[in-house]
């Protein structure tokens, strides 16, 4: 298969970026979406210029590294699947395909198609965890969980952390990423205790790194590839709302 | 020599543990926040012990390549994770945990260090659970288990297909708390470049700045090195794309040892390779060999119709199929250790029975198991799995058998530690898979992660401790000493020569060609005479990338080029120990497969007499020969049997 690809290069966070077309040829169908890129970056070392910088590591959809903005979609047309776990057979001989990186304020770019997004590890470290710390827990029989729980917990769990769904809201909102984590803890009897405020300092987290509010178009739920439900965001703000109150609450005592 | 004390405590198997933890030094807390430690970095075993070495008080600095630590290569474990709690009532126990896991080893791993993990497998899965695991439950909401390949009992936990995700993600957590602490430091995309050594004590290491080329140094009272397996020197993995040895291989040039390079594990259920632009192979968890069914066509003509696409495997009829692992291995069947699935995958299709259009494939069916079981059950076992197969072959699972074939996915071998997970440089721990302690000649499945997480959890905060006692009246180790700058301008000098070559072969290029020589010469099956033949191969392909190589870009600014390019010098000395060490080793044990050494029926034959050591290498300088240490393996306590799966 022929493609023409337009790619966004930008030598770093202060350069101003711009697209460059390129032309690659004689590629399989079972090729995935970042081997024809490692088959573009050869001809381009061949040709002594710098190939173009993406993130990658796992090529199998579960690391959340790779991320690339295809087409006007996160992780490009395929359904479910993340960038590495997309292949050419998805595309049609011959056609014009746009690549970009990322684009969201608390995600500057580092290089063409690289993005930091250290901001989504911020706000887990604002309270995405049980603070237990290492020895003295009980048997991990001893609070029994029932199967739902734990496979609904397991759903939100699933998160990969890429980043898609602040790259599809138009706010550049992390609702979906927040929620997830939020969810998984709040379902869990081990996550109960911290739960309120929980909530309430990873949501503040978000607003503080300048992530968008959520306008309910719910593009995120669409573009995740992981499917990572909507669900999650309604039950991060029953959490809020409660933590909101109960807080209230205990100040007014 | 002396040089090799395994430091083993004195004692009966189950009481050496305790009574190490009971003698041990400890330090108090105020000294605690006086002590540095570096942990490069950040999959289950780096992340597990930062974060416990930071919740005990110690000051704690963390490196990974990737933008994130939830990024290392653990989060793409699927199985599960082994323990030996007996929910199931099956009979499993410590000492059965212990036993499986030295028999799976092949007999070539410490028994001490093996019954300690045993012993430790269980908090493992408390302290995860406590961490808010979501790991699979039953209807009555107790923990469920499935089985893994060489073991009878039922003993692994799971999430889904995702163990490895959640376990890590569940480390990440607590690294997370601790960082928001403060006993934690994060730097990522920071790649370690060389170990700094001082008056023969480990006291920091130099790192470069992915994101803008600095070189960096940073000083502490003791170095973690949990970076992982080296099994991307054959090219062609299930490892992750930056998984690299480069690490290890700059402690093995400053003097740590490094244990049984030639123990790589090579995975029986992969999917195949498909063309040469291919940048990895994609693993099929072992699970499924749990309900799915391995074979080959019977009829050596019924094979060579399939492979030109005139037979569909669906129509071959019962009776025609040569379900080999069941027929060989009737006690084990589909769930023999891997080093003996990936050979009779090999065997049969040597013999002309493999069923991709390459001839390197066999089935792994589930058409029993959705007829046992139903559908249902079937995708919510391994669903996610399924889903993986169909988006990169094109073909649903559900109705076709899947194609695999073996590939590389494991390094037994790594830095040689003592008891205490210390290398031979005081002060350097390695933990994880970068180390080589508990799986001998093969690992079992379900196992490294519970060897990550036990070092980091639950040895590392007591061995180090038992170091650090003696280093409270070191001061803060100052990164201006002679050792930090000649270390910073080595590294610098290296970097620029690499970029100064400007050759004619990219790094790829000359990475597959690493990978082809290791593959077809180091690979599944090994003989003196390929080996022998490797070995000058592989000094050429050093000569070619020192003279030949092709990196574009600059050394001032993110460059994967420049990247790729430090690790593969690091392969190809690496690579150059594994064929030495495959030489030397004249017998067949684990996933070290000599064909001049096998039984009669063609299984592997160790030879206890001669080689029950660990073969231990020395670095001697650069263009010297390194030399082989052995540490003999003493087994008191368990019985050393020929390992029979039948
Ligand atoms: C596909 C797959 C499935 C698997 N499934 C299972 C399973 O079901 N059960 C099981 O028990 N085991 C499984 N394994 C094996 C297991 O996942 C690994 O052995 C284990 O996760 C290794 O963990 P680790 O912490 O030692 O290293 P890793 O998770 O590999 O982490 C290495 C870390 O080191 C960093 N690093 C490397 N070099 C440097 C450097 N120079 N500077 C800075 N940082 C560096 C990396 O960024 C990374 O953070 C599987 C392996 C694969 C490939
Ligand atoms: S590279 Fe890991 S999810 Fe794509």
């Amino acid at each position: 298969m022929d493609f023409t690809l337009k790619i966004w290069r930008q030598e770093n966070r202060k350069a101003k970026g711009r697209f460059e077309t390129y032309k690659i040829s004689n590629i399989s169908p079972d090729c995935s979406f970042l081997e024809m890129l490692d088959i573009l970056n050869e001809s381009l070392v061949d040709k002594l210029s710098h190939p173009i910088c993406f993130d990658h590591d796992c090529r199998e959809g579960i690391c959340g590294m790779c991320g690339l903005y295809i087409n006007g979609h996160p992780h490009g047309p395929d359904s479910a699947v993340t960038t590495c776990q997309l292949h050419m057979r998805k595309f049609s001989d011959g056609e014009t395909i746009t690549i970009e990186p990322w684009r969201a304020k608390p995600f500057p770019i580092i290089r063409d198609l690289i993005v930091d997004r250290t901001a989504l590890d911020k706000i887990i470290q604002e309270g995405g965890y049980v603070s237990a710390t290492t020895g003295g827990v009980p048997d991990g029989n001893a609070i029994l969980i029932s199967k739902h729980k734990a496979d609904e917990a397991m759903d939100s769990a699933s998160c990969i952390g890429c980043g898609a769904c602040v790259a599809a809201c138009k706010n550049a909102s992390a609702m979906l990423f927040v929620s997830a984590k939020v969810s998984q803890l709040a379902l869990l009897p081990q996550g109960k205790p911290e739960a309120a405020i929980r909530v309430q300092n990873m949501v503040a987290k978000m607003d503080d790194l300048g992530f968008g509010n959520c306008t309910n178009t719910y593009a995120c739920e669409a573009e995740c590839p992981k499917q990572i439900k909507r669900s999650n965001i309604a039950r991060m703000n029953r959490e809020f709302i409660c933590a909101k109150v109960a807080s209230e609450e205990s100040t007014k005592r | 020599m002396n040089t090799l004390d395994s430091k083993i405590p004195e004692g009966q198997l189950s009481e050496k543990w305790t009574k190490y933890k009971a003698s041990q030094k400890l330090v108090n807390p105020a000294n605690k926040r006086k002590l540095d430690v570096i942990v490069v970095g950040t999959g289950l075993a780096g992340s597990s012990a930062a974060a416990s070495l930071g919740a005990l008080g110690f000051n704690v600095k963390i490196f990974c390549i990737s933008d994130s630590p939830r990024r290392a290569h653990s989060i793409a474990a699927q199985g599960g994770i082994n323990a030996a709690k007996n929910y199931q009532n099956d009979g499993d126990s410590v000492d059965r945990l212990f036993y499986d896991t030295i028999k799976g080893g092949d007999y070539r791993a410490r028994e001490a260090n093996v019954y300690r993990l045993a012993e430790v497998s269980n908090s493992i899965i408390d302290q995860c659970v406590a961490q808010g695991v979501p790991f699979a439950r039953d209807y009555s909401g107790m923990l469920d288990n499935r089985s893994f390949g060489g073991a009878q009992v039922s003993r692994t936990f799971y999430a889904k297909g995702q163990t490895g995700q959640q376990l890590l993600l569940g480390a990440y957590s607590a690294l997370s708390k601790e960082i928001k602490a403060g006993t934690v430091e994060m730097y990522e995309r920071r790649e370690m470049m060389d170990l700094v050594v001082v008056d023969g004590r480990a006291r920091g290491i130099i790192t470069r700045n992915l994101q803008n080329g600095e070189i960096e140094r940073w000083g502490a009272h003791a170095v973690v090195i949990a970076t992982g397996g080296y099994g991307n020197v054959y090219f062609l993995s299930t490892n992750a794309m930056n998984c690299n040895g480069s690490a290890a291989v700059q402690c093995y040039h400053k003097g740590a040892f490094f244990a049984n390079p030639c123990f790589v594990q090579i995975h029986p259920t992969c999917i195949p390779v498909k063309g040469d632009y291919q940048s990895k192979l994609t693993l099929m968890s072992e699970s499924l060999r749990n309900d799915g069914r391995i074979w080959v066509p019977k009829k050596i003509e019924d094979a060579v119709a399939i492979r030109e696409g005139k037979l569909k495997p669906t129509e071959i009829t019962e009776e025609d199929r040569d379900y080999y692992l069941e027929r060989r291995y009737p006690a084990f069947g589909n769930l023999v250790p891997r080093d003996i699935a990936s050979r009779a995958a090999k065997e049969r299709c040597d013999a002309g029975y493999g069923v991709a259009p390459s001839g390197y494939g066999v089935y792994l069916d589930f058409k029993t198991a959705i007829e046992r079981l139903g559908r249902d059950k079937v995708e919510a076992r391994y669903g996610n799995l399924f889903q993986m197969y169909e988006k990169i072959v094109d073909v649903d699972p559900y109705e076709n058998p899947m194609m695999i074939y073996p590939a590389v996915h494991y390094t037994m071998g790594g830095l040689w530690v003592d008891y205490e997970l210390q290398t031979t440089i005081p002060g350097l721990f390695a933990t994880g898979e970068a180390n080589f302690s508990d799986h001998g000649a093969n690992r079992l499945g379900a196992s490294a992660l519970m060897q990550g997480l036990a070092d980091g959890y639950f040895v590392l905060p007591y061995t180090m401790q038992n170091y650090l006692s003696d280093q409270i009246y070191e001061s803060k180790v100052s990164t201006e000493t002679e050792e930090f700058v000649v270390a910073e301008k080595s590294v610098k000098e290296k970097l620029e020569k690499i970029m100064a070559i400007k050759g004619e072969k990219t790094v790829d290029t000359l990475q597959r060609e690493l990978g082809h020589i290791m593959w077809e010469y180091v690979g599944m099956g090994r003989n003196a005479q390929n080996l022998q033949k490797a070995i000058p191969m592989l000094e050429d392909l050093k000569k070619e990338f020192w003279s030949n190589v092709r990196v574009t870009g600059d050394l001032t600014s993110l460059n994967p080029e420049l990247e790729k390019a430090v690790r593969l010098a690091d392969h190809i000395e690496l690579s150059q120990i594994i064929a030495k060490d495959a030489l030397q080793r004249e017998e067949s044990c684990g996933g070290h497969y000599r064909e001049e050494f096998v039984t009669e029926e063609g299984e592997a034959k160790r030879n206890d007499q001669d080689f029950m050591f660990v073969g231990v290498w020395e670095y001697k300088g650069k263009d010297q020969e390194p030399v082989m240490h052995k540490e003999d393996l003493k087994y008191e306590f368990i019985n050393v049997q020929q390992r029979n799966y039948k």
